[in-house]
């Protein structure tokens, strides 16, 4: 169905090709999943498949990609839409009209499709894709999982025999990536559309794979089967990681195949307990106290009654679906929200009300999209804010960016660098004013495995120095990675708080993969078991 | 025997109403408000499209853009009396409210006057003024609220539709820069920085800019992947004859339009007008032929359509004609300052625009 031969990808400032060498065929009806570290050229590979490499990017393209016989250095993005539908990782930046029926109905419109032939088409998708309760909803009123799955639908009602998808669950939380994925195995098994998938979160989608295409820098793509690829993949999800220390074969890709062989570890294991978490002190003063706290957001009551405690040394997670109220408690401690009732203390002050000359040296918010707070020219320019912002000596962030990643040029421009060391010089700006109190909002999206285990490494050194720690993500894997405690949120209330091991076993949604393989034990973690076995 | 469904959506039941009749409507109240300064006329045209707009408008998020539109009308308001106050008023004026002090400017500044006399004739002209302008936006507002933009793009004719997305995308932008704003102001505290103030707003202003073209060619990129701009394959020569009739005909219609403003080509211009216009109708249809577009379920044109245009129409045109008979009351004089009346003629005429909040169906519901 997707033939590339001999391709290779150069951009015009690039000192290296963002693709070489590529020669495979996807077969038709099949699930083929994109794997490899950032920067491995993943999103190019997707855009020489839709046409927008090198249509709309730029660059040189040397060889020849043929989707269902089409050449697509020949063939226009638009005069491709009738066999390629492309999503990208944000719905919102896909759509072009404002309610749920007109956007899947617009593909249509564009090759001019007869009406009643539209008319059908757009039940069936509504159907598939169970968003027949929605039709008439406006676009910007849905969740993240909703948005999702109408792109899906939008570029599906044109029937096209190729879906390309880039990063399709990575802003979304575990529910709502079930949501999506069931849609696209249904796709697959059914309608024997061909689907390419770059994600990075491979615990969530690799077992649905019936390919697997590894793409590592100056190396040879292989494509091969999920396990084998797996076996030697330098990104691997947890369970993968499981079984190659247990030297499981065939590797298991899922957690129905991992339970099925992990017996004899789970008899291993028995009586052993993972090495706990370094105690933290429970009797020092809070660092953030949150009593009853109520927000609204507009007419919306996005916090009702919430009560927390912050304290040194102790990291917190905080999940819960999409617009569950996450971002607006973090919002509320760094004064963005003022309460509606009950209060919020941090550092003995009230944040809506203190000057942010002065929070800043209480609280600092790492958000969502850390080009937020980015504004300078060049790294050195936006060092040199940060030091005169919070007061301190110059030099200061640059001494903290070059201790959490070396390597970040001084001249660079903040928005050239690559999502993990643009995360980090973020941080290093909030950390520059020395706050006890660090949050940071869905740190790990669009981050690969190398930059996450990189962040839960500054992360765990920060708390250990003794500052409080909570982050909000959607990243299972990482809060248990990461987290001494964790909390969940729904509707704006708290429904579970406590140690992270207690919180996200019991859960089906929050709980990692490690812990739904050896449950009922309390392993969370591939490092835990790790240890444990060479105790 | 199989039966194909018809391709509009029924006329009966719950709907929406066909964005053309609603802007058409609210063109009709929009004009009637151009033809007036008497502001209990205009304050009347006002209500009743706030009445409508109240009892016809759905639940969607671009319903809610009828408040911001009457803000924007009382800031319009307000700046026209602000300007009436410190630049004063061509108007004269013997009713003296007060004086401000007046700065003296150079001899070339001759006719421009900074502070001075404030006088009720000056004032109130620039009362009814602003309030037509005001009006004016509230009727666009009502308009905007009851039928979205973007609906009123999908009945536009095929040749006009890429221009169409143009403008809506740009529409849309606003609302995004807005929130774009409000995210980069809110970030800007997480720097130490202060929120407030003009400075805040301007240090943002650049990566709100960029932040805007990125999205703007993401969008452009997702529209080519769906198709957005296929064309049909058309003979050479039909291609030919359009550029060259809507070349020709806009051309016609710039020189008419020369012809008319200059003195002297009374005699000439509007025939030109009529031939430019026509040569440039007759492109366009060609011009829909290289469009392979079809569209989706079109909103009928039905009975509610008629009468909601109708209204529009009927207000607008009685305006025109009775503003005509009676100058005095639809332009109330303000040298001296007279009380306005509110001629009967009027009023019913201006209750004519209620009709669609009876004729229109009513937009389904749903709980959004």
């Amino acid at each position: 169905m997707i033939t590339f031969e001999q391709v290779s990808v150069q951009y015009a400032d690039a000192p290296a090709p963002a693709l070489s060498g590529l020669d495979l065929t996807v077969p038709e009806g099949e699930l083929c999943l994109l794997v490899g570290p950032s920067g491995s050229g993943k999103s190019t590979l997707l855009g020489t498949v839709s046409g927008l490499v090198p249509h709309f990017t730029g660059g040189v393209l040397r060889g020849r990609v043929t989707v269902a016989g089409r050449d697509t250095r020949e063939h226009r993005p638009r005069e491709l839409a009738d066999v390629v539908g492309t999503v990208g990782q944000d719905p919102a930046a896909h759509f072009v009209t404002d309610t749920v029926e007109d956007e899947l109905a617009y593909g249509m419109e564009s090759l001019g499709l007869p009406g009643d032939v539209m008319r059908r088409r757009v039940e069936e998708t509504l159907d598939l894709l169970g968003l027949a309760d929605l039709r008439d909803r406006a676009l910007t009123s849905l969740s993240g999982g909703q948005q999702q799955r109408v792109a899906i639908g939008s570029v599906l009602t044109v029937h096209p025999r190729v879906l390309v998808l880039d990063e399709p669950t990575s802003a979304l939380d575990p529910g709502a990536a079930e949501e999506v994925l069931a849609v696209l195995q249904r796709l697959v098994h059914d309608l024997g559309t061909t689907v390419l998938m770059a994600e990075h979160r491979l615990e969530r989608v690799v077992q649905y794979a019936d390919q697997v295409l590894l793409l590592a820098p100056g190396e040879e793509p292989v494509l091969g089967e999920p396990a084998e690829v797996m076996a030697h993949s330098p990104v691997h999800p947890p369970v993968v990681g499981l079984g190659r220390l247990a030297g499981w074969r065939p590797l298991p890709l899922s957690v129905r195949d991992a339970r099925r062989k992990a017996a004899p570890l789970r008899e291993r294991l028995d009586g052993r307990a993972p090495a706990g978490t370094p105690a933290t002190a429970q009797t020092a003063t809070p660092t953030a106290t949150a009593d009853r706290l109520a927000v609204r957001r507009g007419p919306v009551p996005a916090l009702r009654g919430v009560d927390l405690t912050l304290r040194p040394y102790e990291i917190t997670a905080l999940m819960g679906r999409n617009g569950a109220g996450k971002s607006t408690l973090l919002g509320s401690l760094v004064g963005l929200h003022a309460p509606a009732s009950g209060s919020v203390r941090v550092g003995g002050r009230t944040p809506h009300r203190t000057r942010p000359a002065e929070l800043i040296r209480e609280v600092g918010l790492v958000p969502q999209d850390p080009r937020d707070l980015l504004y300078g020219e060049s790294v050195a320019a936006e060092c040199a804010a940060a030091d005169a912002d919070a007061g301190a000596a110059p030099g200061t962030c640059r001494a903290l960016v070059e201790r959490l990643l070396p390597g970040i040029a001084d001249t660079a421009h903040p928005r050239d660098l690559s999502e993990g060391q643009r995360l980090t010089l973020a941080l290093a700006v909030v950390l520059t004013a020395r706050p006890p109190l660090l949050l940071l909002d869905e740190p790990t999206r669009g981050l690969d495995y190398a930059a996450k285990a990189r962040l839960v490494g500054i992360l765990r050194d920060l708390a250990a120095e003794g500052h409080a720690v909570l982050l909000a993500t959607h990243d299972v894997e990482l809060a248990a990675e990461l987290a001494h405690r964790t909390v969940i949120l729904a509707e704006g209330e708290i429904v579970a708080d406590g140690p992270t091991a207690e919180v996200v076993v019991s859960s089906p949604a929050f709980a990692p993969q490690v812990a739904k393989v050896l449950a009922p034990g309390p392993w969370l973690t591939v490092g835990q078991v790790a240890e444990a076995l060479r105790a | 025997m199989s039966r194909t469904p018809p391709a509009t959506r029924p006329p009966a039941g719950p709907r929406q109403l066909h964005p053309g009749a609603w802007w058409l409507w609210a063109l009709g109240m929009g004009a009637a408000a151009t033809r007036t300064t008497n502001p209990a006329i205009l304050l009347l045209l006002a209500a009743t499209a706030g009445y409508v707009v109240a009892a016809r408008r759905g639940d969607a998020p671009w319903s809610r853009s009828y408040g911001a539109f009457l803000r924007l009308g009382l800031v319009v308001l307000g700046i026209r009396l602000v300007f009436a106050v410190l630049l004063g008023s061509p108007i004269p004026g013997t009713h003296v409210l007060f004086t401000l002090p007046e700065v003296p400017l150079p001899a070339w500044a001759q006719g421009v006057r900074i502070g001075g006399r404030v006088t009720v004739e000056g004032l109130l002209s620039a009362l009814y003024d602003g309030l037509r302008l005001a009006v004016l936006l509230v009727c666009v507002g009502a308009a905007n609220s009851l039928a979205s933009p973007a609906r009123l793009l999908r009945a536009l004719p095929g040749a006009l539709y890429e221009a169409g997305v143009a403008v809506v995308v740009a529409m849309t932008f606003a609302p995004n820069l807005v929130a774009d704003v409000r995210r980069l102001r809110a970030a800007r505290r997480l720097r130490g920085r202060s929120d407030r103030g003009v400075a805040a707003v301007l240090s943002v202003g650049l990566p709100v800019l960029e932040g805007a073209l990125e999205r703007s060619v993401a969008l452009a990129a997702a529209m080519d992947t769906r198709g957005f701009g296929r064309t049909a394959d058309v003979p050479r020569r039909i291609a030919a004859a359009t550029a060259g009739l809507t070349l020709a005909g806009l051309l016609g219609v710039c020189l008419a339009a020369y012809g008319l403003l200059s003195a002297g080509g009374a005699g000439w211009a509007p025939p030109v007008l009529l031939l430019g216009l026509a040569a440039a109708f007759a492109g366009l249809l060609l011009g829909n032929r290289r469009s392979v577009r079809s569209r989706y379920r079109p909103d009928p044109w039905a009975v509610p359509e008629w009468l909601t245009a109708a209204s529009g129409a009927a207000v607008a045109a009685l305006t025109v004609v009775l503003a005509g008979r009676d100058p005095a009351a639809f332009a109330p004089t303000v040298v001296p300052p007279t009380v306005p009346v509110l001629p009967l003629g009027a009023v019913l005429v201006v209750l004519l625009g209620l009709v669609p909040a009876f004729a229109a169906p009513t937009p389904p519901r749903r709980a959004s």
